[in-house]
Parts: structure tokens; sequence; C-alpha cells
């Protein structure tokens, strides 16, 4: 057996240096940056919602406007569990988890039926309605005031929650390793080369065989529980819910961090929810009307040099450095 | 008399008053060659994609040794081991050769749902894979994406996901279109050696090929099936010969067929 190139997809499953960089560097912001341990527990949260996403688009091919139900979800069952007593932290977040899959489970078989832009508009409609609703039924949601008042108990029951995020940053951190590992097992397993087939070729896939829905099924399962998993994280992180996990601002700032990263190989989350969010933190400092502006021109020139993102910079970049020292 | 592996009877498709197919009967044993000729527009395509369940008949019945398949779908027809080639190529663009029939490979093992191994550490796969590469020559575009390599080979690679498939009835919808001369006895090797006991349907327009391959030919006009039977009845017959061969198509065959005596 010849070896396979390491960028075939049948070699996902090999360790990368830049994902323990990228750990490292996180670990690291841990100790340089204190005081803006609450906008990085807020960037990691974003960083596992756009991993969530990339495995139904970068992978199965599935262009959703809708994930921030899966998300809202996870946030609000943490919130509504909190608030009714059980404030166990990590078994809240699996109960989200499941939570969010039951929901995919439900509704996937229905929309994955649909490709392209009916599928588009299909889920931004249930994005759109779920919010509405969200929004008219005060009595759970809370409404404009969302829910207040949450409180978990310390992790393990050992590490207290504390203010400045300390705790949480590393509480994220630790479900972000642990989850990307699980997706990037997934991603290169033969169910995850199965999807890249979807992607590329459903029609094909049918006449080899695969009855297709089954698989997108079982993705978007797998993509909701961890947009769930990301939600509960975020109710947990900021002790509060409000319904702006459920808005389609949401949905879409997913696709563009995904876009900026880099769609289709996990990777393209760590980069482009980042540079997103703390361009948007930083560029609304400096001035809170135009740093739209900044994101837009940004992702202008990521469209135009290259469909790979910031990611396919960074790895066009690396070649050439390889190459000039060759 | 054995079951057939495939048995079409009545087939009717039309396209609004376009009557494309019509009653089409067709059988297929297991081990026979079956070459399925006719005029450009009369049809094959259509009749192929019929089989396959790409399109629903309105009218007719189809049975894969003996059990009715009219109402399944093309992924279920193909479980079942009814795979076919396409005159296009259709393959997955994105991805590599060796990716493409590791696809293939891993479907008919039924591993679409192996979540934890990794598809680089399924040994067994990818030992299928790899010989089914090496089997159609593949090896020196083995880890290029399809798109990049020529034409005539990407056929070669719908031919490898065919054979991946094990298929028991084979739809070859011209495997030669596009194959430059060169290669052709590589195609002519991969059919020979397919699995004696498996039926073929081979849609061809070149005499050369029907001759060296089929022990029956189908002839389709205007959606209907003109006649069948052995080649070289069939080509002898003047209808056959008006509608289709032509004076020149009919000495082809027949050169052909004394050079090989």
């Amino acid at each position: 057996m010849t070896p396979l190139p390491r960028d075939s997809i049948l070699s996902r499953h090999h360790w990368r240096l830049g994902e323990l960089l990228w750990l490292g560097a996180a670990v690291a912001c841990y100790f340089a940056f204190p005081e803006y341990l609450a906008l990085g527990t807020s960037v990691l949260v974003m960083v596992l919602l756009v991993q969530s996403y990339d495995l139904l688009l970068g992978f199965a091919g599935v262009l959703s406007l809708g994930h921030a139900v899966f998300f809202g979800l996870g946030a609000f069952v943490a919130g509504w569990l909190a608030l009714a007593g059980w404030t166990e932290p990590v078994s809240v977040v699996l109960a989200a988890a499941v939570a969010a899959a039951v929901l995919a489970a439900l509704i996937g078989p229905f929309l994955l039926r649909l490709t392209g832009l009916p599928l588009l508009m299909v889920t931004l409609a249930f994005g759109v309605l779920v919010f509405e609703a969200a929004h008219k039924a005060t009595g759970i949601t809370g409404g404009d005031d969302g829910l207040s008042g949450i409180q978990f108990k310390p992790i393990f029951g050992i590490f207290e929650w504390g203010l400045g995020g300390a705790t949480s940053y590393l509480y994220v951190l630790a479900w972000l390793a642990v989850l990307f590992l699980l997706m990037k097992r997934v991603a290169a397993s033969p169910f995850g080369v199965m999807l890249q087939g979807i992607r590329e070729n459903p029609a094909r896939m049918r006449l080899i065989g695969n009855r297709v829905l089954p698989h997108l099924t079982l993705a978007y399962v797998i993509s909701g529980a961890v947009a769930g998993v990301a939600g509960a994280l975020f109710t947990q992180a900021n002790a509060f819910v409000g319904l702006g996990v459920l808005s389609l601002d949401t949905s879409v700032d997913v696709l563009v961090m995904l876009v900026l990263g880099g769609i289709g190989s996990l990777y393209g989350a760590l980069i482009g929810a980042p540079a997103y969010m703390l361009l948007k933190h930083f560029s609304s400092q400096w001035n809170p009307f135009y740093w739209m502006l900044i994101i837009g021109v940004l992702l202008i020139a990521v469209v135009l040099l290259g469909r790979g993102g910031l990611l396919g910079m960074l790895q066009w970049a690396a070649r050439g450095f390889r190459r000039g020292r060759a | 008399m054995k079951v057939a592996a495939l048995e079409a009877s009545g087939l009717c498709k039309h396209f609004g008053a376009l009557h494309v197919t019509q009653d089409v009967s067709l059988s297929l044993h297991s081990g026979t060659r079956t070459a399925l000729i006719g005029p450009n527009g009369a049809g094959k395509t259509t009749l192929v994609n019929l089989l396959t369940g790409v399109l629903k008949p309105d009218a007719g019945r189809l049975c894969l040794f003996g059990e009715e398949v009219t109402r399944a779908s093309a992924a279920v027809r193909t479980r079942k081991g009814l795979v076919r080639t396409f005159q296009i190529s259709s393959l997955f663009a994105q991805l590599t050769v060796f990716e493409n029939v590791y696809i293939a490979v891993a479907q008919a093992a039924g591993r679409g749902f192996s979540l934890w191994r990794p598809a680089g550490r399924q040994r067994d796969l990818l030992e299928r894979t790899e010989r089914l590469v090496e089997q159609m020559k593949l090896q020196p575009d083995m880890h290029r994406k399809v798109t990049e390599i020529a034409y005539g080979r990407q056929r070669l690679v719908e031919i490898a996901i065919a054979l991946a498939l094990q298929p028991r009835v084979l739809l070859l919808d011209e495997p030669a279109a596009g194959i430059p001369s060169n290669e052709l006895d590589l195609l002519h090797g991969a059919i020979g050696t397919l699995p004696a006991d498996i039926a073929v349907l081979m849609i061809e327009h070149d005499m050369e090929m029907v001759r060296r391959f089929a022990s029956e030919v189908a002839v389709l006009v205007n959606g209907a099936l003109l006649m069948s039977g052995k080649p070289c009845d069939v080509m002898a017959h003047p209808q056959v010969q008006a509608v289709y061969l032509g004076v020149a198509g009919k000495a082809r065959f027949d050169a052909g067929a004394a050079a090989y005596a």
C-alpha cells in the first residue's frame, strides 16, 4: 500500500502542527491577556459554533441559514434547567446537546430533501419563525428581557465561576478541544468521506447505492448537537440568555465567519471566528458606526483573492515560504 | 429457463408529446453481453435511465432477478447489484481518482456509517481501492483531481467505480466514447475480464466494439425495440441496415468479422 498524500481527504486523521500551535496560542492568551478573557470566552464559543456549521456546509454541502436555532435551543435549555434547579454544568451541556440533536433529527428528514436556494429560503423562514415565536412566548423565554439570574454550581464541584471569565475561558476551551477531536474523527471517517461525496455529486451518490438522506440527517444531528453545546456554554459563560442567540444575525455571522476563515476543513473556524470577533470588537470601539465597513472590505478581499478564506491564504503563503527556502 | 437477471416489460416514457420509450421489453440473462445500438436520439440513454431508476417509467415493469423493482429508488437498485456507468463522466469533481474509487468501495462494503475508524486506516478498503486503480492502469493519475486528468481516463475511473460496486447487472453507457484509441485496449481488457456470470448491457456505436464484445444485439429506433438477436443475424437484417448501419457500417462489421475469423 503506497502512502496517501497528506492533503488527501483520506488523511484527515493525521495530527497537524497547526492544531497544536492554535491550542498553544489559546492557552497563551489566558496568561497574556487576563483582562480580555470574557471576550476570549465568547470567541471560543463562536469557534465551536462555526466549526459545527463547517461540518454541515463544508463537508455535507448543506447551505442553511437557520443554524442559530440549534445554538439558541441549547442556550435556552441551559437557562431553563438552571432556573429549574439543575445547576451541575457539564450535565446541563450534555442535556442541551441532546435537545438540539432531537430537534435536528425531527426536522432534518424534511428539510434536507431540499437543496440550494429552496433549502436556504426554508431554513431562513424556519429561523425567523422560531425567533418570532420565542419573542412572543415571554413566559418561557423572557421575551426582550431574556432569562437572567442564572447560576451554575462549580465545575466538577471544584472550580468556581468567578468574575472576569478566567474559569469559563478554560472550561469552554476544554469543551472545544474535546469536540474538535470528535468532529475531526467524524470528518476523517468513511462517513465523513461519504458526506464529501454527497457535497460533490449527490445524484452520483444515489447511483452508487447511497440513499443520501440518512447521511445528511446524521450530519445535521451531529452539527446541531455541537451547536447546542455552544449555546449552553454561551449561557453558562454569560449567566444570561437573550433572544439574540436565536436571531438571524447569529446565523449570518456564522456563515460569514466560516467563509472568512475557509470552508471544508474544520480549521477555517479556528481562524475565521477569532478574526471576525476581534475585528468587530476593536473596530467598533474605534468607531461604533463604521466597523461593518472594515468587515465588509475584508470579506470582499478574501472572496476575490480565492475561495480558501484566510486559511487558504495562510497555506498559500506557507507554500511560497517553503518554495523560497528550497 | 433460468430467471432473467434483468427483465423489462412494456416500459413506456414520454416527455410531453415526445414518446422517447415505447413499449420496450428486454431481458438480460446472467453471463450474456448485450449491445444496445440505435441512431442518435433513439432513446438509448433514456432507456438506461429507466432501468437504473433515474427516471420513473409511465408504464411497464422491471424485475431484477425475479424481484420487482419498478418503484425502487436508484440507490436501492444499485444495492441489489444493478450498476451503471455514464456516457458523460459524472464523478466527484473536486476529489482525486483514488478518493473517487474509495467512495464506491466503502459504500459497497457497507461502511457508509462507519464513524469512528479513520477512512485512511481501513486497510481492506484502501487495498481494494488500490487494486481497482491498478486494474484500470490509473496509478500515474491516482492522486490527481479527476477534473485534471484526460477525459478518456475519466471514463476508466467510471468503470473502476462500477466494478467497485460488485455489479450483477452492469449497464455501460458508451464506455468507449472519448477514450483515445491507444487506450481502448485497456477498456477492452477491462470488459473482457468482467466476471463471466454478470449480465452486461452496453450502449455502443462502434461496430468493431459490438463485434468483439456482444453475444446479443438489440436495436432501438425511435424509442421502440426494432429487433434483437445474435449479432450476425441482426446486422444482416435489411431493416436494421436501412435505419442504422447503412452500407458502410455493414461493410465494416463484415470486414471485422472476416479478419477475426
